[in-house]
């Protein structure tokens, strides 16, 4: 009788792997590229991804809380980290997914020089950048200037975006002239977009790993472990690539 | 010159007012209909409460509304009395009092004294409105109106709002404001009792228009009045206190054509008195009747006759020196007695209201 | 218990509160005034119009804001040309958001509190001689008085409570634009649990008070008998 149940249960999940469907909380810079890599994704596998974007710090307190996302794309390295401690995600499963790249960017074609001099010149009311104290992206902005000496002088013009999308909105609205953000977010054909940017050179910044995590929801979950093992694979690197980031 | 000119034309959807006026400059005027009649819409013009879309009013010689004059009513020289007393709920009896008083910059002609006197409400001075009776509270607000000095006292319905009690507590003051006040007041009524006892001048209206205007003892006795007063037709007879017959408790009240005895009240001989006989009291005989209960039979003669509201029943107007009494009979006794203009008859009356 | 950011961004809070409220009463007030007694066609899309921020999602009113105020919009290049800047990422901003986002408060309460007297004291008031702005001060303003402090302790309150719009274009800079509901989101945003339940707790507690504080008020017949 028992071996009866136990076959039935395992049937059954076999049966379910097949069209396995797993939640994943996306950093926000990563919008674009994960919005193009499920789609291929669900293609190739079968399984569905759904995604939630918002920032790394209120999915953090929704992890602990009990959400039920399976997957963490994380914008920084220390939060997957911090969940494996804590016990909230899979011991083993962090990796890099991404490296990702700054810009300095604004919605004025003329405004922001092609070496950054801009910051040291001036002429801006207001300099967008994502909350430092949370947002990777945010802290190396602030990194930035505090290595070309401008941090002080620039510090009353700093308004804070919640994240590093609201802070593109604030720029793109020209609310702030200019600001920091991920090359992601404004790259089209693999140069910035529209507007003028200074792509900020590697070594003004510690490099911002994106480190994705299977949560404790997604333990064993087959398509929590696909999706993980598919970020890797080859097609979903040359997305991330084709967005500007760093492969590790 | 002295008086009032009030031509007003106002359309409202299921309602208009079609007015033209001359309301003498003395006295009170009782502007008096069934609900709906208009009667409140006219005060309230004449107030500036409404602003009819074509107007004209003049009194005492201003011009306060033509095509190209509009006073507002807080510049009108008026007093307004409501149909609810509506006192200010923020403000204690003196303030209320008060309120108008501060604002106005007219003669003083009743004082805010002699208005407090009148009312009989120097003993609330200190209390809010809502710990005030109804009676109390429409007493303050006649004084309120009383005490902003007005040329004219515009009033809607003071009683209508209150119960049998309060009106009788209220109606002896405003039968002293009739004496006592010299400025005119227009008074808006349904009551017959009311006009008969406060009026001196009368305006009948029905669907917003005037159907009688005329002083109050000639109109009521006229038998063509336009409006269904059922059980309350009878006249009004302007009179004095003869004689009181203490050992009977009667007065005597004499009248222009004859005397009528009534029940005294206490009214001393030789005051002004205000008598009013209803129609349904009033009964005649052709010869002179056989001793009976009623007290009170006159001679006079036929002078004409009338429809009344029931096609049974006939009003008959009798002539008794230079006053005139309206009788109601049945259509079948006036044909057995033969009743015709000029024909001499006995009036007998069965009662009479004294009022002060 | 409280640290000094924290301080500072609840002095903030209070501050752009108690400015809202003031310009709200100054603002609110006739135009709950024209709502209560008027009878034209444009009552309807006033009121409309004065209830929106109720129903919209704070983004949709800061986003339009943002759009507006800042240097393409055209109330930012109307301030940009009076030499006052822009609006967003300031204090004045942030009153200016506030003050539309919290209408509502201010005119619904006053508006009822204005209908609730009815026409008859007014009518009182011009047979006594007080021409309409008398009218309105020595009678409408005695008997609205319970309306003016609800709308006033609701407008407070809720400014208080305003997040969504001051997110969206205050720029977070302490003691500028970083209000108290900000400051908590911050510290939930940076894993600082303890310090968002501090600053949390003063929240809830005012927040409970005023409440309290309302709705145990003996209410007072508003209109003059």
């Amino acid at each position: 009788m028992k071996r009866l149940s136990t076959l039935i249960l395992s049937l059954l999940a076999i049966a379910t792997a097949h069209a396995d469907e797993v939640q994943v909380a996306v950093a926000a810079n990563f919008t674009g590229p994960m919005q193009v890599i499920s789609v291929l994704f669900e293609r190739d596998t079968g399984h569905k991804a759904s995604l939630s974007f918002g920032s790394t710090g209120k999915f953090y307190a929704q992890i602990v809380n009990g959400a039920p996302f399976q997957v963490l794309l994380s914008a920084d390295d220390e939060t997957p980290a911090k969940l494996v401690k804590e016990g909230h995600a899979v011991a083993g499963t962090p990796f890099t997914y991404a490296i990702g790249k700054l810009v300095l960017w604004s919605a004025d074609a003329k405004l922001v020089d092609a070496r950054g001099e801009v910051l040291k010149k001036g002429g801006f009311k207001h300099l967008s950048l994502a909350n430092p104290k949370t947002a990777p992206y945010g802290k190396a902005g602030m990194q930035v200037m505090t290595q070309l000496g401008v941090a002080e002088s620039i510090k009353p013009l700093l308004v804070q975006g919640e994240n590093i999308s609201q802070t593109h909105q604030f720029i793109a609205t020209g609310a702030a002239e200019l600001g920091f953000i991920a090359y992601s977010q404004v790259i089209k054909n693999g140069a910035i977009g529209s507007g003028s940017g200074w792509l900020v050179p590697a070594n003004l910044y510690d490099p911002i790993r994106q480190d994705a995590v299977i949560l404790a929801k997604g333990k064993d979950k087959p398509a929590a472990v696909a999706l993980m093992n598919y970020l890797k694979g080859e097609k979903a690197l040359a997305v991330i690539k084709s967005f500007g980031y760093e492969l590790r | 010159m002295d008086g009032i000119n009030a031509r007003f034309k106002l359309d409202w959807p299921g309602f208009t007012l079609d007015v033209d006026l001359a309301l003498p400059g003395r006295g009170v005027t009782a502007l008096f209909g069934h609900s709906g009649s208009g009667k409140t819409t006219l005060l309230r013009c004449l107030a500036g409460l409404e602003r009819p879309s074509h107007g004209r009013l003049e009194f005492k010689g201003k011009i306060w509304q033509d095509e190209n004059t509009w006073l507002p009513t807080h510049q009108r020289p008026i007093g307004y009395v409501f149909q609810e007393a509506s006192l200010f709920a923020h403000l204690n009896v003196l303030g209320n009092l008060n309120f108008g008083l501060k604002r106005s910059a007219t003669a003083q002609r009743v004082g805010l004294e002699q208005a407090i006197e009148l009312l009989g409400i120097g003993h609330l001075l200190a209390r809010k409105p809502d710990t005030l009776s109804g009676g109390e509270r429409q007493r303050v607000g006649i004084a309120r109106a009383l005490a902003v000095g007005p040329e004219i006292l515009l009033m809607d319905e003071p009683l209508a709002a209150l119960d049998l009690k309060r009106k009788q507590e209220i109606l002896p003051y405003l039968e002293r404001l009739h004496d006592e006040l010299a400025i005119p007041v227009i008074y808006v009524s349904h009551s017959p009792d009311e006009v008969a006892r406060l009026a001196d001048h009368i305006v009948a209206m029905d669907g917003g228009r005037v159907v009688a205007d005329g002083p109050l003892v000639e109109t009521l006795a006229r038998l063509d009045l336009p409006i269904r007063l059922g059980e309350d037709v009878g006249v009004v007879l302007d009179a004095t206190v003869g004689t009181v017959d203490t050992e009977w408790h009667l007065a005597r009240v004499d009248f222009a054509g004859g005397s009528l005895w009534t029940r005294d009240r206490g009214v001393p001989t030789g005051k002004h008195v205000r008598v009013r006989v209803l129609a349904r009291d009033v009964s005649l005989a052709v010869h002179h009747p056989e001793p009976s209960s009623i007290q009170n039979v006159l001679d006079g003669t036929v002078e004409s006759m009338g429809d009344d509201d029931h096609p049974g029943l006939l009003l008959v107007r009798v002539q008794i020196g230079a006053s005139q009494l309206v009788a109601r009979l049945t259509r079948r006794s006036a044909a057995q007695l033969g009743i015709a203009p000029g024909l001499p008859v006995s009036v007998q009356i069965k009662s009479v209201a004294l009022m002060e | 218990m409280l640290t000094d950011s924290d301080l500072q961004a609840i002095w903030l809070t209070t501050r752009l509160a108690g400015i809202t409220t003031l310009i709200l009463l100054l603002v609110g007030t006739p135009i709950a005034w024209r709502l209560a007694r008027s009878r034209s066609w444009w009552k309807g899309p006033l009121g409309a119009v004065v209830a929106l921020p109720l129903v919209l999602p704070p983004s949709v009113l800061g986003f339009y804001l943002l759009l507006t105020m800042g240097p393409h919009g055209p109330v930012g290049q109307l301030t940009a040309s009076l030499g006052l800047g822009t609006l967003p990422f300031t204090f004045w901003g942030l009153v200016v958001a506030s003050s539309f986002y919290s209408l509502p408060f201010m005119v619904q309460p006053l508006q009822s509190a204005f209908e609730s007297i009815g026409e008859r004291p007014l009518e009182v008031a011009a047979t006594l001689r007080a021409s309409p702005l008398d009218t309105f001060f020595s009678v409408v303003l005695p008997l609205a008085k319970p309306g003016f402090i609800t709308a006033s302790v609701l407008t407070f309150a809720h400014t208080v409570g305003e997040f969504g719009v001051v997110l969206m274009i205050g720029g977070n800079i302490p003691g500028v634009t970083r209000v108290a509901s900000v400051q908590i989101y911050d510290h939930v945003e940076a894993m600082e649990y303890a310090d968002a339940h501090r600053l949390a707790a003063v929240m809830l507690i005012f927040s409970f008070t005023v409440l309290l504080a309302m709705y145990t008020r003996r209410p007072k017949p508003a209109r003059g008998d």
